[in-house]
């Protein structure tokens, strides 16, 4: 919230929290960058993989440090689970669950930074907005959702070729009559396409909700316009639930990621 | 709350994270953990290895600790009996080699004897002649009465 204007109304503050800072690049909405979820992206993606980069770079099979033993604690936990959904070769799939899970986690990670902490901070430095919360944006969820559907369907094109590919859209579920061609063809889109949309939005809302959780204790403990230490209470209580909600939410992109694309190459 | 363009620059950022992490994060981290896990397997089936030698020396030790006693046993029985036989060989030897120096100083005995007799009847006969031809102060023909002579040495 705006330090120079304590007595805004709740709305107001809410508001203004949930505004990007937006760069226009040409004429409609479509058009434009969030820069804030952008930086931010970057710089979880560069902090959460540089951990592992730093570890990978001098790495040792002898005794393992405090750090590497750390890295190799959810490397494994994430290979783990890869093997469980998918039986195949892992050699692409289980570094692409460990960015999704590290860049997940991070993004939403932000979100126990307190709101208005990284507000007053940025607006310290003379920008009017700022979303410190990457996952709160549905572009950069849809982003990562939709490159996991480019290699859902990279992987579908790979085992079964892209004739297969197309059979299977016109001949699955229902047979290879003529007749279920059309009703085959629309189950199959709308399974294809809802992988996807349900991946992106499914963060979105719970870390926007989160957020939002986060604004409305805010303002629950706030007296006549001002933060109390009933609004610090609210929200710490949150903060601990949130806590799960931010590990699960990583964990459950990255497994349905694992699974959408251990489907695409099983054959029908 | 619509997507925009936002959408295209994150998913080529992802891409670009995906990428590192499947170049430079991944294949060294799964290297070592498959090196160490490797390593520890070795460990742990020499340790197996090692528990099982040790198991088949103690084994073996005792084997060889009761043929060495059994051995140690037979061995020294056999000396007993050995010491025995030659203790009683010594004996029988050493009874013999005193009956043959007694029976041979027997005969030594007998043949000093025999020869002091052979010794003793000559001189006799000696005296007897010389004592006859100073009784008989006469010259015996020894000749003439040869005959006489050892007649009377035979007698004696």
């Amino acid at each position: 919230m705006s330090s120079s204007n304590e007595s805004i109304t709740p709305s107001e503050y809410i508001e203004h929290h949930l505004q990007n800072l937006r760069i226009s690049l040409g004429d409609g909405g479509f058009w434009q960058i969030d820069v804030d979820s952008l930086v931010m992206s970057i710089i979880v993606g560069v902090v959460g993989l540089g951990v592992f980069w730093l570890v990978a770079r001098r790495v040792t099979a002898g005794v393992p440090g405090r750090l590497q033993g750390f890295v190799e604690l959810v490397l494994e936990f994430v290979d783990n689970t890869v093997k469980d959904v998918f039986p195949g070769d892992r050699k692409f799939l289980s570094p692409l669950a460990l960015t999704i899970f590290v860049l997940v986690f991070m993004m939403n990670l932000m979100d126990l930074i307190p709101l208005d902490f990284v507000a007053k901070a940025t607006e310290a430095m003379g920008l009017p907005h700022w979303k410190a919360v990457p996952s709160t944006n549905l572009s950069v969820t849809f982003a990562m959702s939709f490159t996991v559907f480019i290699l859902i369907i990279f992987f579908s094109f790979k085992s079964k070729g892209v004739g297969g590919f197309v059979h299977e859209l016109f001949t699955a579920p229902f047979g290879s009559s003529p007749a279920m061609w059309i009703p085959n063809l629309a189950i199959n889109i709308i399974e294809l396409i809802s992988k996807p949309v349900s991946l992106g939005m499914r963060l979105f809302g719970n870390m926007y909700a989160g957020e939002l959780i986060f604004m409305l204790l805010g303002l629950l403990g706030m007296l006549g316009g001002v933060f109390t230490a009933g609004s610090i209470i609210l929200s710490w209580g949150w903060a601990v639930f949130h806590i799960l909600i931010i590990l699960l939410q990583a964990f459950i992109f990255m497994v349905l990621s694992v699974v959408y694309i251990a489907m695409a190459q099983e054959h029908h | 709350m619509m997507p925009n363009a936002t959408l295209f620059a994150m998913a080529v950022w992802f891409a670009l994270l995906i990428a590192f992490a499947y170049k430079f994060i991944w294949p060294p981290l799964m290297t070592a953990i498959d090196a160490r896990n490797k390593k520890i397997a070795e460990g742990l089936a020499e340790a197996e290895k090692g528990k099982a030698a040790l198991a088949e020396g103690q084994k073996q030790k005792d084997a060889m600790m009761k043929e060495a006693r059994q051995a140690a046993t037979e061995m020294k029985a056999l000396n007993d009996k050995q010491a025995q036989v030659q203790i009683d060989e010594a004996k029988v030897q050493a009874k013999v080699e005193a009956d043959r120096i007694i029976a041979a100083a027997h005969a030594q005995i007998e043949m000093e004897k025999q020869k002091a007799k052979e010794q003793l009847r000559d001189q006799v006969a000696v005296l007897a002649i010389a004592g006859a031809e100073k009784i008989l102060k006469r010259e015996v023909d020894a000749k003439v009465h040869a005959d006489m002579l050892s007649q009377l040495r035979a007698q004696l």
